[in-house]
């Protein structure tokens, strides 16, 4: 978006998709759910000291209102159904962010792990995957600006935007 | 009350062939009895004013692999009036295959605690704990297939049409 000032009040010039995009990554609702020891950092990260409403992200208690699914934590076989439903819930256009080494790829539990899924990716699309175990809100807000920055350039120039799922930050 | 006065109120009560074996030098002190005797030793040990062990602290169940082809449960309960703690075995000889799980009696009517603590063992290590009021896994899905702590346990390749390894 381009701001042209005329000195007789402001007006904005953009396209209708910049537009939405510009709303969509402005009001990332993450739907408030956590599963493991990211999820304490997690919810570090919303409280005051990191204060994630600044960037627009304010949780959401139901899938139907949530943009983005913050998976923070181990995906257990069990948990992997209930995941599976909730992001099915959520109304398009919707977004996952997996957080910590359990979820980008099953982390501690790679080898023995009979309980945990090998990777939230193996259940539903991850656009953005913040290493860390757990990761330090720092990082969470780097994957959230990085999807803002993923929802930023979609549609602009279809050969740069990469195909699901995106490089690892 | 000691370790050695348990065993006599035990002895007195229920015959000398209650204990299989005893290590008193044992942290805590141990005791071997019976498997299918398990409910009765409780039940002199919770209620006896001499014992009152109204604590049970923990079950366990271990795997002693194909070899040994047996299981243990084991018992940790405490006297809280008495700040007495003992330590009870029993061991079950492991099923062949496709045969019903090796059974011990439930002490859940005994103290609540054990109700979980038997579904536990049951989900994880495969011991059938008759009695029990409620014996059904209590961690991993209902429709899991296996027991994870067996030695000789194979995990399943998938799970709800997801990979497992």
């Amino acid at each position: 978006m381009r701001l042209q000032k005329t000195g007789d009040g402001e007006v904005t010039l953009t396209q209708l998709e910049e537009l939405l995009n510009w709303a969509r990554r402005s009001s990332l609702w993450p739907m408030t759910f956590g599963l493991a020891c990211c999820a304490i950092e997690m919810m570090g990260t919303y409280a005051g000291d990191y204060d994630l409403d600044r960037l627009g992200v304010i949780p959401r208690a139901s899938p139907r209102q949530a943009d983005v699914m913050i998976v923070s934590g181990t995906v257990t076989f069990k948990m992997a159904d209930r995941i599976k439903r909730l992001y099915e819930q959520m109304a398009e256009p919707r977004y996952v962010i997996s957080m910590g080494s359990c979820a980008n790829c099953g982390g501690p539990y790679w080898q023995h792990g009979y309980h945990v899924v090998k990777g939230v990716d193996r259940i539903i699309p991850v656009d953005v995957y913040v290493p860390g175990c757990p990761p330090r809100p720092e990082a969470l807000i780097g994957g959230i600006l990085k999807l803002q920055e993923k929802i930023r350039q979609k549609g602009r120039t279809p050969s740069d935007i990469p195909e699901k799922p995106v490089n690892k930050i | 009350m000691t370790f050695e006065a348990s065993i006599l109120v035990l002895t007195q009560k229920l015959g000398s062939s209650i204990i299989i074996e005893q290590d008193p030098n044992a942290t805590p002190p141990t005791i071997c009895v019976p498997t299918q005797r398990i409910a009765e030793v409780g039940q002199v040990l919770h209620e006896n004013e001499k014992t009152y062990f109204d604590y049970l602290s923990c079950i366990t169940a271990l795997d002693n692999g194909p070899e040994a082809s047996t299981l243990e449960v084991i018992y940790n309960l405490y006297s809280i009036p008495y700040h007495l703690q003992i330590m009870i075995k029993v061991l079950v000889n492991r099923e062949k295959s496709g045969a019903p799980l090796p059974t011990v009696p439930s002490v859940s009517h005994i103290w609540r605690s054990a109700n979980w603590h038997e579904r536990e063992a049951y989900d994880l290590v495969g011991i059938d704990f008759t009695q029990h009021p409620d014996l059904r896994r209590i961690l991993l899905p209902t429709d899991w297939e296996g027991y994870p702590l067996r030695k000789d346990y194979v995990v399943q390749q998938q799970y709800h049409g997801i990979s497992i390894e």
